[in-house]
């Protein structure tokens, strides 16, 4: 993430400057001149101009690890709230339990929170969710705290370094999801200090070092 | 409201208005982007003595449902001013103006907006005039155009524009509440900076072809001011997460 110091800003209608790549996402094309369709900064990569995203909110990608809400219960599907534009539908033949019809309230319920893989998102943006894979399940007792999601891959870091730095110093269990949504378990001051560890990343995601000062936060306390 | 009699005395023999401007000068505009930790998206403008904030939510599921589009996204701007936005307290609600610019307001913005990224949902405006001294629908669409790229959504480019008016028989820039009031003509002009195309255009009062003509080119030429502000305003919040700074 930190190839380079100065990362160039750019605004909704700048123009980019493609330099022979080709535009990527967030970028739209006008009489053949590529501009940015978003706040962001300019990224270039295998060929590729993205433009990633400096605030917003969460995009269902197929593929992505989500931690979503349970907010309605249906004869044959659960619907979940994922902290995106779009309500996701996780039906029942997507989980690994046997239910008959209508029995979904017995598995999840109203405010149950769940780790879930975004399995489908189509061209009219309709998200459907699978919960059939080794470590998708329920998550039971807990913390959970939301992050922008822009902020998700600072907190997972380089290759996990940070998150799991954060597990192995505190003890506890944690899940990040994609969008922003963060589970934690463990002792309460554990708990509080891993908080308290991702409000500062999320604070000084843009500095450099901070897995340093990350680690010696989390040995002082 | 414009053409009220008055004695009041709107430019001077030196060619100086009411406040002190020239006819070619805007009053002193002032904006920050992320002021509320709630929306998704905010913006906070001082234009003259207007106080506006406007705060943006979503793309997000949409109610009542049945005005959902399975094609784009429907923006709703609603412009709003408060109780004691004005001299005299304004009875609270929307009434026959507020309906009017929320309606202008919302086009305005949906011209820029990609709203065929987000089918089925809707995208928030909320502009609330805390304090108004004329030309606020022109300082709530700045505001909300900021707004809108604090949340992250996608458009074509930001919107800025300006007001002209006539006083006195003379085209002045950006009205104030008392030019506003008694002065002869009110003409606000919001554009897309980048293709000078026009996504708001009204008037209120008599003005000749010549005249709206040079209005519209002191508005123009004032809008790409107002944008250079707006663009400041977005990189004064994002330049430290952009990386710009090191503590190394």
């Amino acid at each position: 993430m930190e190839n380079s110091n100065i990362r160039e800003i750019v605004l909704p209608g700048d123009m980019v400057d493609l330099q022979g790549n080709k535009p990527g996402t967030g970028i739209y094309m006008e009489d053949g001149k590529a501009y940015s369709e978003i706040l962001g900064v300019k990224t270039v990569r295998s060929g590729y101009v993205n433009i990633i995203p400096l605030t917003g909110r969460y995009h269902p990608q197929k593929g992505d690890k989500v931690i979503g809400k349970v907010i309605d219960v249906l004869p044959s599907n659960w619907v979940l709230d994922i902290n995106a534009p779009y309500l996701a539908p996780l039906h029942v033949n997507e989980t690994s339990w046997k239910i008959d019809f209508g029995d979904t309230g017995k598995f999840l319920n109203i405010g149950d929170t769940v780790l879930a893989k975004i399995m489908s998102v189509n061209e009219v943006k309709q998200v459907w969710l699978t919960m059939k894979e080794q470590g998708l399940r329920k998550l039971e007792g807990g913390h959970i705290i939301s992050v922008s999601p822009t902020k998700v891959p600072r907190i997972i870091g380089k290759e996990g370094s940070m998150i799991k730095m954060l597990k192995e110093t505190t003890n506890t269990k944690i899940y990040i999801g994609q969008n922003g949504v963060i589970w934690i378990d463990g002792e309460t001051d554990n708990i509080l200090k891993v908080v308290g560890a991702i409000r500062m990343i999320e604070r000084e995601a843009h500095t450099i070092g901070l897995t340093d000062r990350i680690k010696e936060y989390l040995n002082k306390s | 409201m414009s053409g009220m009699k008055s004695d009041v005395k709107l430019i001077d023999e030196s060619g100086k208005r009411i406040d002190g401007r020239l006819f070619n000068e805007m009053r002193p505009i002032k904006i920050e982007a992320g002021i509320l930790e709630r929306a998704d998206g905010s913006a906070y403008i001082e234009w003259g003595n207007n106080k506006i904030i406007a705060a943006v939510f979503g793309p997000r599921e949409i109610y009542p449902k049945h005005i959902q589009d399975p094609s784009k996204a429907v923006l709703r701007a609603r412009y709003n001013m408060a109780a004691f936005s004005v001299d005299e307290r304004k009875k609270p609600g929307p009434d026959r103006r507020s309906v009017e610019l929320s309606l202008v307001i919302s086009n305005a913005l949906s011209s820029v907006v990609f709203l065929e990224q987000y089918p089925r949902t809707a995208i928030d405006v909320f502009i609330e005039v805390l304090q108004a001294d004329a030309g606020t629908r022109i300082a709530g669409l700045t505001a909300a155009s900021v707004a809108l790229a604090d949340a992250g959504i996608p458009m074509k480019d930001l919107i800025a524009g300006c007001a002209v008016g006539k006083v006195e028989n003379t085209i002045v820039l950006d009205l104030n509440k008392d030019e506003d009031n008694y002065g002869q003509a009110d003409m606000p002009v919001a554009i897309i900076p980048r293709t000078k195309e026009i996504v708001l255009f009204q008037m209120d009062g008599d003005m000749d072809y010549q005249e709206i003509k040079n209005g519209l080119n002191m508005a123009l030429d004032a809008s790409m001011k107002v944008y250079e502000i707006e663009k400041e305003a977005l990189k004064n919040k994002y330049i430290k997460l952009a990386g710009g700074d090191s503590d190394e």
